[in-house]
Order: C-alpha cells, then structure tokens, then sequence
C-alpha cells in the first residue's frame, strides 16, 4: 500500500510517521501532485495555524488538487480544519470539504483544550470496533461545531464535531497517532478502506 | 469531558535515565525509552523528559533520544532542558518531541516565547517556572531554584501567557521533595488568573496530594518524578483513587 502524507511545511510530520511504521507500514512524504494522485492513502496534516498553512497550500497548488482526490484522505488536527468551508483563526477560507465553519473555543473554558477527552456518536467505518466514549489526545483552540458530517462528537464548552466524513474524506480533531493503541486501531482502520 | 493528567517525568543525563529507579521487572533501568513505554502502558497521559546534561555532545544524544521514544511510545511527550532557541526546538520537532518546555531561556529572552508560538503554534510552548515564597511574595527563581530574579510568579504567569505560551508548569520549590503535597494556594491562584492549562508540580508524596491538588490546586494536570520511579505511587492506581474522588481521568 502506498501512502503518501502531504508535506506542505505544517506540522509534526515525524510521529505520523512513526506512527504508521508500527503499524507495519511505511509513508512517503511528499508535495508532488502526480505523487499524491498516484497514492493509495493520504494523510493531510497540520499543527500551527490556519492562515499560514492555507497560506502554503495556496502557493504549493495543492489547495485545487486536494478536493479532487478520489482515494481515502485523512485530515488530522489543523489538517482537518483547513478541510472546512473557513476558519475563524486569520479569518481564512479553507478547502470547503467538509460544510462547516471553525470557530474559536471562548474563555469560558480553558483555552487550548489540551489533554485526553472522549469521542462518542461515533458512525462511519473508520470507528469499526472501537467503543463509546473512547479517550482521545486533543490539542486545539478552534473547533468545527456539530453538523450533519459530524461522525464523532466530543464535549468542551460545547458539543461539536471531533470527526468528520464526506465520501472518501476524512478529518480527526484528534490525534490518532498520540492517542494511545485506540488511536493507532483508528490508523489501522482507515489503512483498511 | 477533558479528564485531568497525570504526567511522570523523567530526568535525563547523557541519554540515560539520572534518579535511581526501582523497576525490577527493567532489563535497564537507566533507557528512558523503555522506562517511558512501561509509564506509557500503565496509563500515563503524558511524558516529560528533563534534559539535565551539560556537556557539549548532549544535543546529539537528546535528539536520537527523542526519535528513539517518539518511535516506541504513542502518548505525546515534552522536552525541555537547555532549549534556549528556535532552531533548538526545531530539531526538536522534528524527530517527533510533540512540545516543549522552557525555563530559564525564556526568563532572559521573553521574546523567545512569541518566536516559538508564531513558529511551532502555542500547543507546542511549555513554560516552566520554578519560584518560592520570599517574604510572603511567590518569587521566580532560575537554575533550579537557585538563582532568584525579579519577577513576581503571577505577573510572569501572565506575560507568557500573553506571549503566547500554551502551557504553564508550575513547580514550586518550596514544596519540591518535601512529599508534602502541591503549593495548591498558588496553583490556584494562577489556575484563575491565566487560561491556558496549569501543571502542577513538586511535593508529590501520596494519592491524596493529587487528589487535593486537582480539587483544592484546580490544576489541570501533576507532574512527579520519584513517587512513580520508586513505585511508591502506581499510576493505574492513582487514577482509580482519583476516579473514586469524582475527578474525571483516563482509564
């Protein structure tokens, strides 16, 4: 299987990467338009923030390519945001994948939510065989409230999406590849698609 | 909803774990790697490695240290010890540190603190702040404790805060190896006044400290180092007692 994680500057790329070596495979990285298209499965990553990343995909082109992938993509963390209609964080416009807007958390709460919190709600088959209620290691101060692409719900401050779906995309607020051997059945699962 | 953390931290030298360590089922109770997948296994939510090294090669070694642990363990971790730039934490990153801490570095340069968070993003920027009571004041204090500064705990709480730390750990070396429990007054005082996550750290001795430090310290995550290595404390129990308490944790 071949899998590409799209390397546009953004993020902690090394333990996605890691990542899936212990699950038995091994990832490329790469910006290369043709590279990507060719892939089985693509990760979409991103740590930092949302108008600079968009920043960087707009300059790299990947921003026309990324919507036309056909295999299985999964956006991850900032990854997933930037796959959103917008986001409040440098009021920037995203990808418009997934129908939603990301808003920022108020200081009600803690802001960023860091740490371990639950996923529930969970309705799509990259959840197969995991539980309710399952923790899952979140680091974020923007989020995308609930909506009809919702396929797992978390509670901070308020309810709202912490997984999203849209035919062969897909976007964890979480981060599978921090979250303990649950998050790595998550990994596992979409490398089953 | 978002459970409190329970966070061990590991002091490292030259690549190997410094304070002795009481696992007798470790084949090398000095490999933080393996160390750290045992604290990662027991339910640990978070590690911290402390870089205590001095010599010149001791970046080198904390690198291969930090992709050797990045590829073992998938719990997030942090790095701190003698960060004291950005390319530092660069490399850092890079081989897979998910965050990590500054101390000394960002109280002579605060400027460090905006550079790493418009760089890396906040949820990457852990300050540390050692301080102690002097004369009824919380005073910052350097090199462990040693070395006191000018800055009030609370007023620097909140420059970095604005400078854009996302995380504040809070070690007070007034309770630091007394096993007396948290500075829970302090920690809650700063809990309020900032709204980034606090860990609280130095005066671990038993389950109740944490339960108290959660409750009375309204910390968000603890931080100890010797009641987990000495495995006076085991984690999976701590987490039952504290469920027990009503504090939300991961189990």
């Amino acid at each position: 299987m071949k899998i590409v994680i799209i390397n546009y500057g953004a993020g902690n790329i090394q333990s996605i990467m890691f990542a899936i070596e212990r699950l038995g495979f091994k990832a490329i990285l790469s910006n290369n338009p043709d590279e990507i298209k060719a892939a089985d499965k693509v990760i979409f990553p991103g740590v930092g923030e949302a108008s600079s990343a968009m920043k960087m995909l707009l300059e790299s082109g990947l921003e026309t390519l990324i919507p036309t992938l056909k295999q299985p993509v999964l956006g991850i963390c900032l990854g997933m945001q930037l796959m959103c209609n917008k986001s409040e964080e440098g009021n920037t416009k995203g990808l418009g994948i997934f129908d939603v807007d990301v808003i920022k958390f108020t200081p009600k709460v803690k802001v960023p939510q860091m740490g371990w919190n639950q996923i529930y709600n969970l309705k799509s088959p990259l959840f197969n065989g995991i539980n309710e209620n399952e923790y899952m290691y979140l680091v974020h101060s923007f989020y995308a409230p609930s909506c009809p692409e919702a396929i797992a719900t978390t509670n901070y401050e308020v309810e709202y999406a912490s997984a999203l779906q849209k035919g062969n995309f897909f976007g964890t607020q979480f981060h599978p590849e921090k979250s303990g051997d649950i998050g790595e059945q998550i990994l596992a699962n979409f490398f089953k698609l | 909803m978002l459970t409190k953390r329970i966070i061990p931290c590991l002091d490292i030298k030259n690549g190997r774990t410094v304070k002795g360590v009481n696992f007798v089922d470790l084949r090398d109770a000095g490999d933080p790697v393996e160390l750290a997948k045992i604290y990662s296994d027991e339910g640990a939510d978070e590690l911290v490695f402390l870089d205590i090294s001095a010599t010149e090669e001791r970046r080198k070694t904390l690198v291969d240290l930090v992709r050797k642990v990045a590829s073992t363990i998938n719990i997030p971790f942090t790095v701190g010890g003698g960060i004291s730039s950005v390319s530092d934490v660069e490399v850092l990153l890079q081989n897979g540190a998910d965050k990590v801490s500054i101390n000394s570095s960002a109280v002579k340069n605060p400027q460090l603190i905006n550079d790493l968070a418009q760089k890396f993003g906040s949820q990457c920027v852990v300050v540390a702040i050692d301080a102690k009571q002097i004369d009824g004041q919380w005073i910052v204090h350097l090199v462990g404790g040693k070395v006191p500064t000018e800055l009030n705990l609370f007023d620097w709480a909140k420059e970095v805060e604005q400078r854009g730390a996302g995380e504040i750990l809070f070690t007070s070396m007034d309770n630091d190896g007394t096993k007396n429990g948290f500075a829970n007054e302090a920690l809650a005082t700063l809990s309020d006044l900032v709204n980034i996550p606090i860990i609280a750290s130095g005066g671990a001795g038993n389950i109740q400290h944490f339960v108290d430090t959660f409750l009375e310290g309204k910390a968000d995550a603890a931080l100890a180092a010797s009641v987990f290595h000495f495995k006076e404390i085991e984690i999976k129990t701590l987490k039952k007692e504290l469920k027990n308490n009503n504090i939300e944790v991961r189990i």
